[in-house]
């Protein structure tokens, strides 16, 4: 790895390996820092390494990858896998942990491409053993080929739990129960949005006709349901949820939920970027211009990261943003990298076409934001509940980061990732501000642990 | 509890969890090794001594700290199996 | 609306003054511009130190370090206080020339609370010690509390006596009229015959406004903190040649303080972590502790603080106006003085003369600088 490059990206998934593969074609010196051991992001996890009748069970959206990696593979980028990112500055210094060591790294132009993950949506006994994010559960097919065993319970709400049902039930696996918050509001609302949906033959608009695959294959299929909880001792043994008014109790050893993504917007956030809530997707996203550049010079973002569109947008965003780079790295002029970017603006505008329509039909409810139980543990690090934010906000502690300072919810390792949200949302709805004026927990670097030898070993030379 | 799909056999590594040698795939993730072996629980929290396991697999929710090779803290989503390596559980802040 | 006092600044200064002045029955209200112990009151590291302080200090933090062991009796909550003792570690022959000396001065002024320990104390205090060091000055009276649950206790303790406070109130301007101190704020205007000015950092605009200017220089020490370790260490730990402060925590993770600065945009109020600095802290740790070489840190912060040209407070009676009184520029050291500045300014106010000697603290002191 060199101290400096005219471009680094973070994330190898669909985003960061069309731009980088783009600005390598244009004779750009690219790095592209990946914390993954291999390249295609979460969406493309193990694409290379993954056995054909696999990658089959996983279906054809998930085989477009292999294209853009190998393409990637051909580029000249300087590839860094297994690398993270711990710092990112306004001034495109990067705080990097490469090999088992730490430097600090610049760039001409940084573009984040680090995509989402699941919305964390605390509820009593989501920290058991025996309950994960359908996306972990994802990533254990796509990756190692491993499956629940026992009959499995999906529970919330998003294409990816169906698609996840979808995939099981190829692979043989017994889906008990899925058990999805959409409630018959939700389509309502989102029937308006249907018919653009469905100008575009969306994979996901196909992907909503998994529900009947479901149900002939005698999947137990609930929408609408309410106050899912997960019980048991040392592991899951039983879950609990209220459909149609009435309680209902089943007996699993496998809970997987989803409740949609939200864009990972530490690094943004570390760089100073500006963010906005965006109440449509339910989640803070950075604001960017329609190049990805962010509120900071030479800093773009491009994929989920930037909100949430999915894998063949994040892939345009990522050319798009990297047409952008060329030309303020002064390798294309202003109107050579528009006619560059033309063809994916036009294709990125049909694929976003289904977004208004999804937002709407996969909406959480806002009471579930607000973990009704008090209980509840919101961090999950620290092990708050969510009683102990609300009395910390009731004794006048009252935006998140008071809440922080008081309770410790927010410090642990994950750097507050999983209980930001839902602590944003306590807040607003106990003090009664809108979640767009809260304020977020400041972010305090290192963003991934990072030990003192190692930072010690990046300075060797500082003296007091 | 998990099981691995019926696949064609793939290159495995050795390694050691909580005392047993169990065969891996090469390149697998510490998480993912731990998960198909059904441990149950892969560590137990530092405030209220809780068990806990793998709950996100992409390294951005820290439950899945475990001791690697004797290193505590380690994130064994983030971790790939490297043979002869030892896995164990972590109990509060890694003692 | 009206009050007797109107306290500028809703940092731990601001509640331990309104708390005293309540106690004396008058009636406080606090203006904070952002919350309570947003800055250097909530992000400090909760040092109880006598040790090491300018002579000028001494007399106060003694007394401060009386309060703060019956603290629960004050505020309603221990701030969850430990006092396992802060050692200053001599790692040389000069070093420990310099910590006698220290120690023979402090005795000189007729204070015992400092003291010099061999060797063999040493790493009985503290095994984990790297095997170099040759002795250490004590004082074994020290220790640390959670600053946020302090300046909490304080706040809660001041209100059911019934201080007021205001959050998000920016003050735009001061005056005086007819015997009263008009606030105007964004919130809103407030009236009081008295007015103390607590503001920290942003002290030196207040002070300005009275006619008395204060050369106030803003800085953002960082902290970092490791992840929870078992525990080993009991006292705080710092050293003679290094710019140390190290102790591990309640919930056992590590604190690691030094007074390396951030870089700071006081109008903004960003401040960003200079990593070579911290780098430097990170290589201080590990020469008092290499087995921590390992040890992942989680997180790193600095807040913003005001320092004095002589890193002394300003305690006094304003030299230009009526019935105002500043409490601010403690420069990092402020937290352990803080339950006695409330009594010093209550006294100030209400007796007209402090029982301490605070004369080393007036605002005039700077005026032919």
């Amino acid at each position: 790895m060199k101290d400096h490059y005219q471009l680094v990206i973070i994330g190898a998934g669909p985003a960061g390996l069309a731009a980088a593969t783009v600005a390598a074609d244009h004779g750009v010196e690219v790095a592209l820092l990946d914390e993954q051991p291999a390249p295609g992001g979460q969406i493309f996890r193990a694409i290379e390494a993954a056995p054909v009748e696999r990658a089959e069970k996983l279906g054809p959206e998930y085989r477009r990858g292999e294209k853009l990696v190998s393409a990637f593979r051909n580029s000249s980028v300087g590839y860094f896998p297994d690398t993270r990112v711990w710092s990112l500055s306004a001034r495109r210094e990067i705080g990097v942990i490469n090999q088992q060591q730490a430097r600090m790294i610049t760039a001409d132009q940084v573009l984040i491409a680090n995509g989402a993950f699941e919305r964390p949506v605390p509820f009593p006994g989501w920290t058991l053993p025996g309950v994960m994010n359908a996306g972990a559960g994802q990533i254990l097919f796509k990756g190692s080929g491993i499956v629940p065993s026992d009959g499995i319970v999906l529970a919330g709400s998003g294409p990816l739990l169906l698609l996840l049902a979808w995939q099981y039930l190829r692979a043989g696996v017994k889906v008990k129960a899925v058990l999805d918050t959409i409630s018959r509001v939700n389509y309502i609302k989102a029937l308006p949005k249907l018919p653009s949906a469905l100008l575009v033959h969306h994979h996901i608009t196909q992907g909503l006709r998994y529900q009947q695959t479901l149900k002939l294959a005698g999947v137990e299929l609930h929408n609408g349901i309410r106050d899912l909880q997960a019980h048991g001792n040392e592991s899951l043994e039983s879950i609990s949820y209220r459909h149609k008014g009435s309680k209902q109790t089943l007996k699993t050893d496998s809970l997987m939920i989803h409740f949609g993504v939200i864009p990972n917007i530490h690094l943004s956030q570390a760089a100073g970027c500006d963010h906005f809530w965006h109440k449509r997707q339910q989640c803070w996203r950075p604001e960017l211009d329609k190049w990805g550049g962010s509120s900071i010079d030479g800093i773009l973002i491009a994929g989920d990261g930037g909100g949430i569109g999915g894998a063949r947008t994040a892939e345009h965003a990522g050319r798009i943003a990297a047409f952008r780079i060329l030309h303020n790295l002064g390798i294309l002029n202003q109107r050579e990298s528009k006619i560059e970017a033309a063809q994916d603006r036009k294709w990125m505008k049909a694929d976003l076409r289904i977004r208004p329509f999804l937002e709407k039909l996969f909406r959480i409810p806002d009471s579930m934001l607000r973990v009704p139980h008090d209980n509840a543990i919101v961090c999950r690090c620290e092990e708050v509940t969510a009683g102990k934010i609300r009395s910390a906000i009731a004794a006048g502690h009252s935006d998140s980061n008071q809440v922080k300072f008081f309770t410790r919810c927010g410090m642990g390792p994950c750097q507050g990732q999983q209980c930001s949200q839902a602590v944003a949302h306590i807040v607003a709805d106990k003090t009664n501000t809108p979640l767009q004026q809260s304020a977020q927990f400041r972010i305090r670097p290192p963003l991934k642990p990072l030990t003192l030898g190692e930072l010690a070993s990046i300075y060797p030379e500082e003296r007091e | 509890m998990f099981k691995r799909l019926d696949e064609s056999p793939r290159q495995t590594v050795t390694v050691i969890i909580n005392g047993r040698s169990v065969a891996v795939p090469q390149g697998e993730s510490v998480a993912a090794a731990v998960l198909a072996e059904n441990i149950g629980y892969s560590r137990t929290t530092p405030v209220k001594q809780l068990p806990r396991a793998p709950f996100c697999m992409m390294g951005v929710c820290f439950d899945c700290l475990m001791v690697i090779d004797g290193v505590p803290n380690q994130q064994a989503c983030m971790v790939q199996v490297r043979d002869g390596m030892h896995i164990e559980r972590q109990h509060g802040s890694g003692v | 609306m009206k009050s007797d006092v109107i306290i500028i600044g809703g940092g731990l200064m601001g509640f331990s003054t309104a708390l005293q002045l309540a106690m004396r029955g008058l009636r406080c209200t606090v203006l904070e511009k952002e919350s309570p112990g947003r800055h250097a009151s909530g992000i400090n590291a909760g040092g109880l130190r006598q040790l090491n302080r300018n002579p000028a200090e001494i007399p106060l933090t003694v007394e401060a370090a009386k309060m703060w062991r019956s603290i629960e009796a004050l505020v309603d909550s221990d701030c969850d206080v430990r006092f396992p003792g802060q050692l200053r570690v001599a790692e040389s022959a000069d070093d420990l020339d310099l910590l006698e000396q220290r120690a023979a001065m402090v005795r000189s002024l007729g204070y015992e609370h400092e003291e010099m320990i061999g060797r063999e104390e040493l790493y009985q205090l503290a095994p984990a010690l790297a095997p170099h060091c040759l002795g250490a000055l004590i004082c074994r009276e020290d220790g640390y509390a959670r600053p946020f649950h302090a300046l909490t206790a304080f706040r809660h303790k001041a209100c059911s006596l019934g201080v007021e406070y205001r959050v998000n109130t920016v003050v735009d301007a001061v005056e005086r009229e007819r015997g009263m101190w008009r606030i105007t704020t964004r919130k809103g205007e407030f009236q009081a015959p008295v007015l103390v000015n607590c503001a920290g950092a942003w002290a030196g605009h207040i002070a300005a406004s009275l006619g008395e200017p204060v050369p106030l220089k803003p800085g953002a020490p960082m902290i970092m903190v490791t992840e929870r370790l078992p525990h080993f260490v009991d006292p705080v730990i710092g050293a003679a040649g290094r710019k140390l402060s190290f102790k591990q925590m309640q919930n056992g993770t590590l604190l690691i303080g030094g007074a390396h600065m951030a870089s700071l945009d006081f109008h903004k109020e960003q401040s960003e972590i200079k990593w070579p600095k911290l780098a430097v802290s990170a290589r201080s740790v590990m020469a008092l502790f290499p087995q921590l070489k390992d040890v992942r840190i989680v997180r790193t912060w600095a807040g913003i603080e005001a320092f004095t040209p002589d890193n002394l407070p300003v305690i006094c009676k304003s030299s230009t106006a009526e019935d105002a009184y500043h409490a601010f520029g403690f420069s990092a050291h402020g937290f352990q003085l803080s339950p006695l500045i409330g009594r010093i300014v209550a006294e100030l106010i209400v007796d007209g003369i402090s029982s301490f000697p605070i004369e080393p603290f007036d605002i005039t002191r700077f005026k032919s600088s």
